[in-house]
């Protein structure tokens, strides 16, 4: 059940100018954060975006120290949310290294849950193009729907767009019908400025999603970058008609601050991306925030983890 | 880019629950008197008018309408209140009592908060994070000149003036009394405040606070009533300055009637300023800007963005963004911790912006409004652009003081300096660009007390405030407010 | 015949109004005779009109930009020029003075202090900033600042009794400030007036960042108050009816209004910074700070 890409065939890459692409000012982006972060999510409201946001999480192991019954007993986490409580939806993806793929795959066989994999020398990127483009190809080889890759950092940071443009298109081809999200590691990046350019990027040489972050850089997701990504997006639909994804990645922990990414996503480009075809939480604690808040608007009385299942 | 086709949904499946601020802890009395010589005392002809809630149409309180007479008992304390105990206090000790005020105001904000939104319709994100705060913040910075204002007048020794009569509008009710009320009681005058006739009760709970922090009796009193209590104020011999805030119009006939006086006069009037866009703006936060801009507490700001200049070859795609960032406005219950824009503050108000809508259409203005739901009952006005005007265009000219924007385009920076400063009013301007340069060649140039570069409506007890031209005399705020406060000799 | 030899018989000034750097009869060709009380007519001196008036703000507002937008240490060394003419010229204006009616010592004073006046102002035009602009600390990330800017055009009524010095000591804050104007000189002593226009002349002020009118106080204090390209009104030595004339008008369109009263120009106390700023507004500018 691999995803079909939602890049269309009749699509071809095509370096965009990236002078051309808007200017962005952080504290005008930081008080924009505020107002969304002001928005008071109430009772059935907040019900309903919880269990969204349950839904649009790709449930995320990446260490080293990774093994089979690791990622096993996280996928049964993704099939088994909470199932004292009737009615919630499963988790988007498990996302996890190219070598727990066949692992992922055989744990969740016969549920619609996504397996998605990093590659392309994650997190670093600091390998020959060759090597990523065969990590690529091996990960969906082994049955990953989704292609979690990140960009060559260095070489956005010496100004050379068209090696990282090019990289990206060569590993979109080299997905296959795999989805490709595309990790800034907007950490790295430095400033709003540059996240902008890098999405702009990212998109014109054909990612199905745009990601802040491998979760190993400090600081991972913001809201301030997510908001300029999220904006890049609607610009490159109104330009393109193309509706690009959007994953925050890493620091998510919390339910009150996914609301608060809902809010932003709600009121920045609307209806057709609240869903986990277009927005993902890279996370794997939030999930038992979540369930601890819908358990508290259900019952009334606050929570504890100890009732919630950790995997 | 182009105008953007396909278009966003933002009536989505997901919606925001009621999420209404509770009343619960707001005390409001059935009756206000005045509040003269630290009691509140019933008026002479016992009149009273009475004050409704613009989002609902039903009346919050009476209050009293303090007649000629009344004025005259206001001023007597005041002026007794000078002589007996406020000038003779130790400056530090004026300070005190203002950084009582402060805390006392951050004590009671949310109570503070609802009140207004109650009273004038404004959001109460914005009564709760603006309006309340930063009144309490000018409380507590000018609390700190109380005693320093030797430092303030090189070379100069500063005394106060004596009795101030405070005039303020109905837009920022609390906000306009704080501006007010604690730069002159820094300097050691002592003040007969009117507040509007449609927004009196958060003036009124801060007559309560200054009994409650013990303030001595008639260093501040209220006086609450409509445009003659005003006439009474500015006209009584006991008064040595008028500090007003309000339209043009009004000003113009105070600074007539202050003529010959020897009064000292402060005037913060209307404005209608340019907000210029220019093609290397960042344009997502210039979007933001320009909706902050006009679309701040229902467009009811002196200082509002309410002509928009885009430079050409970024007008399509601004206003596009714009639309787009307007159908995301709620508009609707003031109390509602969700609602952007709250009610037009009173159906006078909505009545002359109507016409405004009337007058942009039949100038040929092709008129915008967001496609958002209103209330059955209140006054409610959805936020507006008119595009396709010029200069010549009284939508252009003239104060609208409401969700109403104008735009027209421009090709070079001459032509945006020219377009903005041709205007009368002088009170604020915006501009946005990337280039620092340009930054600073626009905002010398521009003839306007304020100037917002790439942001909008930023407001703070240390930043001066006031207008060139027509929109004013004189600075509230920062060191130069205290200008307004003190003679030097 | 015995030869006389005859005393030699001066040459009589013309004076005129100065406006936008020349020196124009009034176009309604009117005038007033100075004369002393049993003497012949000292001067005619040109009783301006409303027009001229009006010309003498187009002038004056046309002037304002480039003056405006010059460096405070520019106005500085112009109004220094101006003070180095009228120090070569001190004889002449003691002279003419006299000639008015002041007495010899007094005069003689009074271009002195006119003199260190021009030269007290022209040290402030690149200093007043610092003394009044502020660095506002902001509550929010922004780069907050408020700095001086000239009001725009000055209409000054100068001083009736102190025909030089109360001139200049009006004159010099507006212009140190930035501003252009247009000055009605005292009716009973305008001679000076008109002479220090030469003086401006041959110093560096561009053409119409000062006027000089000579004329009937009565006729043009109405003019100066209601003209509504004029920014700012002063007045040297307003009585209370003429006060109160002045602010009615000025409120047309929110005139400042300066109103100088009961001043010795002679003392040290009649110079300082705040006459400048009596005709500067104040613009408060934000940015963000971010990156």
């Amino acid at each position: 059940m691999a995803t079909v890409s939602a890049v269309p065939a009749s699509f071809t890459p095509a370096m965009p100018a990236l002078e051309r692409v808007p200017r962005v000012d952080q504290v005008g982006v930081e008080e924009r954060v505020a107002r969304f972060c002001s928005r008071s999510i109430k009772k059935e409201s907040k019900v309903q975006a919880l269990k969204l946001a349950l839904s649009m999480i790709d449930l995320t192991t990446l260490e080293g120290q990774d093994t089979h019954g690791k990622v096993t007993q996280l996928c049964q986490k993704a099939i088994h949310v909470h199932d004292s409580m009737p009615g919630l939806p499963h988790v988007a993806a498990v996302c996890v290294y190219p070598t727990m793929v066949a692992v992922a795959r055989r744990a969740l066989a016969g549920h619609d849950i996504k397996v998605a994999s990093v590659a392309t020398a994650f997190p670093s990127g600091m390998a020959p193009l060759a090597v990523k483009l065969e990590e690529t190809r091996i990960a969906v080889g082994e049955g990953a729907d989704e292609v979690d890759m990140v960009i060559s950092r260095g070489a956005f940071l010496e100004g050379k767009y068209a090696l990282v443009f090019d990289e990206i298109v060569a590993v979109k081809e080299a997905c296959g019908p795999a989805h490709l999200k595309v990790i800034l590691e907007t950490g790295e990046l430095g400033t709003l400025d540059r996240v902008r350019r890098a999405s702009v990027l990212a998109m014109h040489a054909g990612a199905d999603f745009i990601k802040t972050s491998t979760g190993k850089v400090q600081p991972a997701a913001t809201l301030p970058v997510t908001l300029v990504m999220l904006q890049a997006i609607r610009d490159y639909y109104h330009e393109t008609g193309r509706r690009v994804g959007m994953k925050p990645a890493g620091g998510i922990a919390r339910a009150k601050l996914a609301l608060q990414y809902l809010v932003m996503l709600r009121e920045t480009l609307g209806q057709d991306w609240l869903t986990p075809e277009l927005f993902r939480f890279g996370a794997s604690s939030l999930v038992n925030d979540i369930l601890m808040q819908l358990e508290k608007q259900a019952t009334g009385a606050y929570q504890s983890a100890d009732y919630f299942s950790r995997d | 880019m182009a105008i953007p086709e396909p278009k966003l949904r933002f009536d989505t499946d997901w919606k925001y629950a009621p999420a209404p601020e509770s009343t619960e802890h707001a005390r409001i009395d059935r009756q206000y008197e005045l509040f003269i010589g630290g009691q509140f005392v019933a008026p002479r002809a016992r009149k009273y008018f009475d004050s409704i809630n613009p989002a609902n149409e039903k009346v919050l309180a009476r209050v009293a309408r303090a007649d000629r007479q009344d004025v005259d008992r206001a001023v007597t304390a005041a002026r007794q209140a000078h002589a007996r105990s406020w000038s003779k206090l130790a400056p530090a000790a004026r300070g005190k009592y203002l950084y009582r005020i402060a805390r006392m105001l951050q004590e009671r904000a949310r109570e503070f908060a609802v009140i207004e939104s109650l009273d004038g319709g404004k959001p109460i994100r914005e009564s709760r994070d603006v309006d309340v705060p930063l009144a309490a913040a000018h409380f507590f910075y000018y609390a700190g000149w109380a005693d320093k204002l030797e430092y303030a007048f090189p070379g100069r020794r500063a005394s106060p003036l004596g009795v101030a009569g405070q005039i303020i509008p109905w837009n920022f009710p609390l906000l306009m009394a704080a501006w007010k009320i604690a730069p002159a009681l820094a300097c050691g005058n002592t003040v007969v405040l009117k507040p509007a006739e449609t927004t009196p009760l958060t003036a009124l709970k801060l007559a309560e606070l200054m009994r409650d922090v013990d303030l001595p009796p008639g260093v501040v009193n209220v006086v609450t009533g409509a445009g003659d209590t005003g006439a009474a104020l500015v006209d009584h011999p006991g008064v040595d300055k008028i500090a007003f805030t309000g339209s043009t119009e009004i000003g113009r006939l105070i600074m007539r009637r202050l003529a010959g006086t020897g009064k000292h006069y402060t005037l913060e009037l209307g404005g209608k300023a340019a907000n210029i866009v220019f093609a290397d703006a960042a344009i997502d936060q210039a979007v933001e800007g320009i909706v902050n801009g006009i679309f701040f507490n229902q467009g009811h700001v002196c200082c509002a963005g309410s002509r928009l200049l885009v430079q050409e070859s970024v007008a399509a795609e601004v206003i596009a963004k714009l639309k787009e960032r307007m159908e995301t406005l709620i508009v609707g219950d003031p109390l509602d911790k969700n609602t952007d824009i709250g009610a037009i503050n009173s159906a006078a108000q909505l009545e002359k912006i109507e016409q405004y809508l009337a007058i942009g259409k039949a100038e040929g203005g092709e008129l915008y409004q967001s496609s958002c739901p209103l209330p059955d009952t209140g006054y409610w006005c959805r936020p507006t652009l008119f595009s396709g005007v010029a200069q010549s265009n009284r939508v252009v000219q003239e104060e609208i003081f409401g969700p109403v924007l104008s735009i027209q385009t421009f090709r070079s920076f001459e032509e945006a300096l020219d377009k903005a400063n041709n205007t009368p009013y002088g009170l604020s301007g915006g501009v946005w660009t990337d280039k620092g340069a340009k930054i600073f060649k626009m905002t010398r140039s521009l003839r306007a007390g304020v100037v917002w570069a790439n942001t909008f409506n930023k407001f703070d007890p240390s930043a001066p405030f006031g207008g060139y031209k027509e929109s004013g005399v004189g600075r509230e705020g920062g060191l130069h407010g205290l200008d307004a406060y003190v003679e030097l000799r | 015949m015995a030869r006389q030899k005859a005393a030699r018989v001066p040459v009589a000034k013309t004076y005129k109004l100065y406006i936008d750097g020349k020196f124009p009869r009034s176009e309604s060709g009117r005038y007033y005779p100075l004369q002393r009380a049993k003497g012949p007519v000292i001067a005619n001196v040109c009783r301006a009109s409303r027009k001229d008036f009006r010309d003498a703000v187009v002038a004056a507002r046309g002037a304002l930009g480039a003056w405006a937008g010059s460096s405070g240490y520019l106005r500085g060394q112009v109004l220094y020029r101006a003070a180095e003419m009228l120090e070569g010229r001190a004889a002449q204006f003691a002279a003419e003075l006299v000639l008015q009616g002041v007495a010899k010592a007094r005069a003689a004073a009074e271009v002195m202090a006119a003199i260190d006046r021009l030269v007290y102002y022209a040290g402030w035009a690149d200093k007043y900033q610092q003394v009044f602009s502020t660095v506002n600390p902001v509550a929010s990330p922004h780069f907050n600042f408020s700095v001086l800017e000239p009001t725009g055009v000055v209409a000054i009524i100068a001083p009736e009794k102190s025909g030089l010095l109360g001139l200049v000591s009006n004159v010099a804050p507006a212009v140190a400030g930035g501003n252009s104007c247009v000055v009605l000189a005292s009716q009973s002593l305008p001679l000076s007036a008109i002479s220090f226009a030469e003086v401006l002349q041959a110093s560096d002020f561009p053409a119409g960042v000062i006027n000089v009118l000579t004329g009937f106080r009565d006729e043009l204090t109405e003019p100066f108050a209601s003209h509504m390209d004029v920014n700012a009104i002063v007045c040297g030595d307003a009585d209370a009816k003429s006060s109160r004339r002045i602010q009615e008008l000025a409120a047309d369109n929110i005139k400042r209004v300066v109103l100088r009263g009961g001043q010795d120009w002679n003392a040290a106390v009649a110079q300082h910074p705040y006459a400048i700023r009596d005709t500067q507004e104040t613009k408060t500018t934000w940015h963000p700070i971010g990156g």
